[in-house]
């Protein structure tokens, strides 16, 4: 048995098919007024890694101002505008459309045999939006910042601070709309763009998690629009919704941010497991163990995600009654997020494993997900959180989830894809200590924050006693080697595009319609309409195709 | 929304120009037929309304909470409006969504003199329905009623000095509660202006559209944007109809 289950076509014969998306047409207004989901795709993933860096440099920062228990580095008020700025940057402009909005986008029509999405220029002015509302946000940042923190809690950002609330909410409010559309496109396309014979059960789990988690976009991302509408109002003209002085309630902005922001934390993450559906698959030669269970489960992490927003609230006065049952609820979304490691694991067992940085990523993310989550159930039960919130320990949780899971899968799926993407396979041995670098690096910065939040370090300081600098200097040397671990892709990635080997039409023997045609695609994706006649992941027909095509050639 | 303006795909050397049936000028590429595109568009437009339904349902639950909390407030505040103008107002926007749904009649039997004659009206009444609201915004700022610096609480502490907290027969708030008919206009400001914004946008799109249809573009059998445009009309009406009732008709019953 080898150990690699990857087939090149001869390197010295294989060619990149002359006619493909990227060659089609020429010049920067090509892209710039591209109907094409792989172009849109690709303009994504650009600006996408562009925000990525930024906000990379914001958490340099915020770890180096860590290092020493003194403000030494900036002072406190820049420092709540560097911590507020990696998170509204990570969050709404990294992690809400990075899966989504470049591997979504190239791939879903691919996946359910359609010539694009069905909106494309709707496509496209989504990432027009993305890049306004980033523009803005960079522009907020270059002139003076905002240090409400990312969830720009009333009443300090609409009556005390006097930093950039208004541009950054606007810029927010901008990006809301680029992801809204996003998410509509998908809903549409998968409900009407199917190939025959694509049934809705036929279709790869990354389909299912991306219609989930379109569902919260289109629900959840109004809402925070809103809210920011209200809070901009109140900033302006002075209304009274969140104000006390007239009656109005800042919890009211709580209850309205969260019933976004927490369905935005699966916007993140179902994305991301969608991709390590495909990537398990693959790289244990079988089908999704209980295929319609994990579809099922994306769809109930969609609906119950909706009915715990509450739990981040449970310091900020709401009723007892409230705490028990949004305890109760958050309890039941664990359910799901079980499910589909659990069949996840199954689909491993008794696979023929092969370990491909892909399916590195994919470890690393099943382990480093399963303790974010499992540390979300005690953050879930009243109780504990009532002594761990707003301290390290949810700073921890969230970055094992948030980073340990959607950015390996992110990567993952960037890795798996790439020769799909661009017809050349990135370098296998140097890729694979990447992954390694990645994950010891995230282990080493975050791990020491679960100790340090149950010590009582509090989150948002630049300072802190001095008994906490041994934990921080861990946290901060690991975020060093995360860094490189970040920017050893970018290097090898770029590399490849020149002098990676050929890729062939399907490097990894896959079985989505994806990996059926030729590596980049045509701009119409398929030269006939594709008839879709097995179930996903079916390994057996993969096989049989092989050999009728080598009985055909023959 | 697709229009029939679409970059046309198919170039002279695209493979995929030759060899299909003949169809339509307006189909996009990678749709299969007409009736899959319009489908597509048609549904779009319902999940769009539906990030609507949500946007404005944030402030919907504002309002049912305050509502609650503050009842005397909001009733006392809400006779501050003007029911006539109200009325009037709730009669131009639902003729209004008359004349947009016999634009799209008349758009689906390709009749363009009937077309560009509804959108004209619906656009005529659009207009008049901003030229009332700005007459009652005009009312409430003349009288201190937008919330902010200059809120005067007069109406409410003292209603014998107002004539419209007289003729409703208002008994004066305590202090504290008339305090709260603030939050009771910050809402009413935030729905109607927000309401107010749809339908500028409504209009900026319907004088396109007139334009358009003068051109011929919507009567050629391709009514998918009348028809989506329609579906957003009729929402931005629907809004008003929840609006109405909430802000203006709220216990006007008397003496209770």
């Amino acid at each position: 048995m080898s150990d690699t289950i990857v087939s090149l076509p001869d390197q010295s014969t294989a060619r990149i098919p002359k006619v493909n998306f990227i060659t089609k047409e020429n010049g920067l207004l090509s892209w710039l007024l591209t109907g094409d989901h792989k172009r849109i795709a690709i303009l994504y993933m650009i600006s996408i890694t562009f925000f990525f860096f930024i906000g990379g440099a914001m958490a340099g920062l915020i770890r180096l101002e860590l290092l020493t228990p003194q403000s030494d580095l900036m002072a406190t008020d820049t420092y709540n505008k560097v911590f507020t700025m990696h998170g509204i940057i990570m969050i709404f402009f990294f992690l809400v459309p990075s899966v989504p909005a470049t591997l979504g986008n190239f791939l879903i029509p691919l996946m359910i045999g359609a010539k694009d999405l069905a909106l494309p220029k709707i496509n496209l002015l989504s990432w027009y939006l993305y890049v306004a509302g980033g523009i803005l946000a960079i522009y907020t940042m270059a002139t003076g910042g905002v240090d409400t923190g990312w969830t720009f809690t009333v009443p300090l950002s609409t009556h005390y601070v006097n930093t950039n609330v208004l541009t950054t909410g606007l810029a927010v409010f901008i990006a809301g709309f680029s992801s809204i559309f996003t998410g509509l496109n998908f809903i549409v396309t998968i409900h009407k763009m199917r190939c025959p014979g694509m049934t809705w059960f036929r279709m790869p789990l990354f389909c299912w998690a991306h219609y989930a988690a379109s569902i919260l976009m289109v629900l959840g991302t109004p809402v925070l629009a809103i809210t920011i509408v209200l809070v901009a109002l109140e900033r302006t003209i002075h209304i009274g919704v969140f104000d006390p002085a007239t009656g109005g309630d800042p919890i009211l902005f709580q209850h309205l941010f969260w019933f976004y922001s927490h369905p935005a934390v699966y916007i993140m993450i179902l994305p991301g497991f969608g991709v390590i559906s495909e990537t398990i698959s693959t790289f244990s030669r079988k089908r999704v163990f209980g295929y319609t269970a994990v579809a099922f489960s994306s769809v109930a992490i969609a609906v119950f995600g909706f009915f715990v927003w509450a739990h981040h609230m449970f310091i900020m006065g709401i009723s007892n009654y409230s705490m028990l049952v949004f305890s109760l609820l958050t309890m039941l979304v664990a359910v799901p997020s079980a499910i589909k490691i659990f069949n996840w694991t199954f689909t491993l067992f008794k696979g023929s494993i092969t370990f491909e940085t892909p399916m590195l990523y994919t470890f690393g993310f099943i382990g480093l997900f399963t303790i974010g989550g499992l540390t979300g159930v005690f953050l879930g039960a009243a109780g504990t959180d009532i002594h761990l919130t707003e301290t390290y320990f949810i700073v921890a949780h969230f970055h094992f989830v948030m980073v340990g899971g959607m950015l390996m899968a992110f990567l993952a799926g960037i890795h798996f894809w790439w020769p799909k993407m661009t017809g050349r396979m990135y370098p296998e041995k140097i890729s694979q200590l990447a992954a390694v670098v990645t994950f010891i690096g995230f282990n080493l910065t975050f791990f020491p924050q679960f100790i340090l939040g149950t010590l009582g370090m509090p989150r948002r300081y630049g300072a802190y006693p001095p008994e906490f600098q041994v934990l921080n200097v861990f946290s901060t040397a690991g975020a060093t080697i995360l860094g490189v671990g970040y920017l050893l892709p970018i290097l090898y990635l770029t590399w490849s595009l020149k002098y990676g080997e050929i890729a062939g039409n399907n490097p990894w023997q896959a079985t989505g319609l994806e990996w059926q045609i030729q590596s980049p695609p045509l701009t119409e994706n398929f030269a006939v309409t594709p008839i879709m006649d097995h179930e996903a992941y079916d390994y057996e027909w993969l096989e049989n195709q092989k050999e009728k095509e080598v009985a055909s050639v023959g | 929304m697709s229009d029939s303006t679409a970059i046309a795909h198919a170039t002279p050397n695209d493979p995929h120009a030759g060899g299909h049936e003949a169809h339509p000028a307006y189909l996009r590429h990678h749709f299969e037929n007409t009736e899959q595109q319009a489908d597509a568009a048609g549904f779009a437009m319902w999940i769009f309304l539906l990030t609507e339904v949500m946007f404005f349902g944030g402030l919907f639950t504002a309002y049912l909470i305050y509502r609650n909390w503050y009842y005397p407030a909001f009733v006392a505040a809400s006779h501050q409006l003007d029911i006539f103008w109200g009325t009037l107002n709730t009669a131009v926007l639902i003729t209004s969504s008359f004349t947009m749904a016999m634009g799209v009649w008349f758009a689906e039997i390709r009749k363009q003199s009937g077309l560009v004659l509804c959108l004209v009206l619906t656009f005529i009444l659009g207009l008049g329905f901003l030229g009332i609201k700005t007459v009652e915004y005009k009312e409430k700022i003349e009288k201190h009623h937008v919330p902010g610096f200059h809120y005067s609480l007069q109406s409410f502490l003292d209603p014998d000095s107002d004539a419209e907290a007289k003729a409703a027969g208002d008994k004066p708030l305590p202090l504290d509660m008339a305090r709260h008919t603030e939050v009771y206009f910050s809402l009413y400001f935030a729905m109607t202006g927000m309401h107010a914004l749809h339908m500028i946008i409504g209009i900026a799109i319907l004088g396109y559209m007139i334009f358009r249809a003068r051109a011929g573009a919507y009567t050629t059998g391709h009514v998918t944007f009348v028809e989506n445009f329609g579906l957003y009309w009729h929402f931005v009406d629907i809004i008003w109809i929840f609006l109405f009732p909430l802000l203006y008709l709220i216990s006007r019953h008397p003496n209770i």
